[in-house]
């Protein structure tokens, strides 16, 4: 289901003005810094906020316009919110909980637990169904929080950092999960990687605005904002592992210090790749020569961005770009310490 | 919540001015209760508890009392969601006015209820030109409304505090999940605020048990229609027969120890946990 959308809401004297667009199974991400809004952005579309102004499209069909006195009850909109507070409903069971929503959609009481429990046991807390909700910690509180939105089997969904209290782990797997849902998703997320791996979009929102918008790359490769830069400022490269080598997509090979097998994420900063004029003897176990995709000069450093065949970013002085000869298009080596590098399973 | 074990504090022993105090207040509140069951002819008891007189007050003590309960209830769950829920002017004035019987000596509200409802008051004279009603004095539905506006503030009081301790937000998620107001209503918010009215409901009726004022100065004291326990024992002591009216006090006290030992979780020390509705996954 598609989202067009434009929102001028408020919440306690707190104003937000934003539009954007989803088509139909992507998967916008929102990031921002605190009380940028973004919360208010997902209520509004989820109908708990009214809008002031505006409209609210799904699927060619207008849900709210307060122009032509439209508004959808929240329980009227094919969309499910899992909020950040989870709010798991304390006199229900675990499972009772995530049969709430397929109950409310018409379900048989039978029909309703047994997919309660199928999702229960995607979020890996099969065992956990007859547990109240205060017998929880707070990463199962939250995977309850999530089988419960996604239980509804809602065209959009929309998800208020619902993977902040899960270990790295149960991460993995509920990212794997996020991102083989069918329904149009829009999530908040202050996590680099989860942005980049699961965003077909990205917003970026300060102060009750959106101030960037564009696929995950494009934002990273070009932040308008220091908070974006800041929370963005990572490359992140996919492979498959074996041992401490990582086999890039590209063909190349990215030494590791960390023994891993099968499909991963390797992530590194900016401020790790070295670059030089003629291929480096150094103790950098990885180095290649690199084309420049982009030059970008920021305040105090200089972006470089590299083509292939391990498209990254590396950030050097203002000087070394002069010393480098370094342009668009021009060729270098780049150097990089295969302890730097984050390794985790993708 | 789960239980959680209360947090003791090791080998010291409780502060004895404390301890002394709690004593006096325990005395103070049952030394008359021992006082009655001293002089109680417990020989006799069975027999005076059989008489009919007795019988027929118990059964209007309870036919009223539970009616009034009910009566509170039902108007006043409503109130109490307004009271909690909505902001309107003068919102602080009608708490006022509806806790006053909580404060008003009874007799005033049966002698309000009497100039209100009686045939020649503001509400009486409606409801004998509209409904034929003739009069609500001297009638058991005349008893119950008595001791229905005597009690209702213990109830709305009660349910207003337990809908501003629940999270509005647990019930927008529910409508975010699907469920409409009725849903919402029916499946989080009533059954998150059943400790609430539980309490509500036995502090309301235990009032109405009690009352005596507002009873007998507006509905009047006719045998099996108004006259309820407390106005039985009244009537017995003055008419020169404490016997009569200490072995009706006994039944009285036996049978409100009972309901309020009965209800004991729900109402003095509410347990933590909410009562079991696991099996229950039914929203529509």
């Amino acid at each position: 289901m598609s989202i067009q959308a434009e929102i001028h809401a408020a919440t306690g004297g707190f104003a937000i003005h934003a539009a954007f667009d989803a088509p139909t199974g992507s998967c916008t991400a929102i990031v921002g810094p605190n009380g940028a809004g973004k919360t208010t952005l997902v209520h509004a579309l989820a109908g708990l906020i009214p809008l002031r102004q505006g409209k609210i499209v799904l699927a060619g069909q207008v849900v709210e316009d307060p122009a032509q006195g439209i508004q959808t009850p929240p329980d009227r909109r094919p969309i499910a919110l899992h909020g950040q507070h989870n709010l798991l409903f304390p006199h229900l069971s675990v499972v009772d909980n995530v049969a709430f929503g397929p109950r409310c959609a018409g379900l048989a009481a039978r029909p309703a637990r047994q997919r309660a429990e199928e999702w229960l046991s995607r979020v890996g807390l099969a065992d956990l169904a007859g547990l109240r909700p205060a017998q929880l910690s707070g990463g199962q509180a939250q995977r309850v929080g999530l089988a419960r939105a996604a239980a509804c089997q809602p065209a959009v969904l929309l998800l208020d950092e619902s993977l902040a209290s899960l270990d790295a782990e149960t991460r993995t797997d509920v990212r794997h999960l996020l991102a083989d849902i069918e329904a149009t998703r829009v999530l908040i997320t202050h996590d680099p990687v989860e942005t980049r791996v699961l965003a077909d979009q990205l917003l970026v929102m300060e102060k009750g605005e959106i101030v960037q918008t564009g696929t995950p790359e494009e934002v990273a490769g070009d932040p308008r904002t220091p908070w974006t830069a800041g929370l963005l400022d990572i490359n992140l490269l996919t492979g498959t592992a074996s041992g401490t080598q990582v086999a890039l997509h590209s063909g190349v090979a990215l030494t590791t210090a960390t023994p891993m097998t099968g499909p991963v994420l390797v992530t590194f900063s900016p401020a790790a790749v070295t670059l030089s004029t003629v291929e480096p003897h150094t103790s950098a176990r990885n180095t290649w020569e690199a084309e420049v995709a982009r030059i970008q000069p920021e305040s105090d450093r200089v972006r470089v961005l590299l083509g292939a065949p391990v498209p990254c970013q590396a950030w050097v002085t203002p000087q070394a770009v002069g010393e480098l000869a370094l342009s668009a298009g021009s060729r270098c080596w780049a150097a990089l310490k295969a302890t730097e590098l984050t390794v985790r399973e993708a | 919540m789960t239980d959680r074990p209360t947090p003791k504090e090791p080998n010291r022993s409780p502060p004895i001015a404390i301890v002394a105090m709690a004593i006096i207040a325990v005395a103070v509140l049952a030394l008359p209760l021992v006082g009655l069951l001293q002089r109680t002819p417990w020989s006799t008891l069975g027999t005076r508890l059989g008489e009919t007189a007795t019988l027929e007050a118990l059964q209007v003590s309870v036919v009223v009392s539970l009616l009034a309960a009910a009566v509170s209830m039902v108007l006043g769950l409503p109130l109490a969601w307004v009271l909690a829920r909505l902001t309107f002017r003068g919102r602080a004035l009608v708490r006022a006015v509806v806790l006053l019987p909580m404060v008003l000596p009874p007799v005033v509200g049966g002698i309000a209820l009497f100039f209100a409802l009686g045939r020649k008051g503001l509400v009486g004279r409606a409801l004998q030109n509209w409904f034929g009603i003739d009069t609500l004095i001297g009638t058991t539905a005349g008893a119950v409304i008595a001791a229905a506006f005597v009690s209702m503030p213990f109830f709305v009081i009660t349910a207003e505090a337990g809908l501003r301790q629940l999270d509005p937000r647990l019930e927008s998620a529910a409508s975010t999940l699907g469920a409409g107001r009725w849903t919402v209503l029916r499946r989080i918010t009533l059954p998150l605020l059943a400790p609430s009215l539980a309490a509500g409901a036995t502090l309301s009726w235990a009032r109405a048990l009690g009352e005596f004022g507002a009873t007998i100065t507006f509905a009047g004291n006719h045998p099996g229609r108004t006259r309820t326990l407390p106005l039985a024992i009244a009537q017995a002591n003055e008419a020169g027969q404490p016997e009569a009216a200490i072995a009706m006090s006994v039944l009285l006290i036996g049978v409100s120890l009972l309901i309020l030992i009965g209800l004991r979780h729900r109402w003095i020390a509410p347990r933590t946990s909410q009562p079991d509705t696991s099996s229950e996954t039914s929203p529509s």
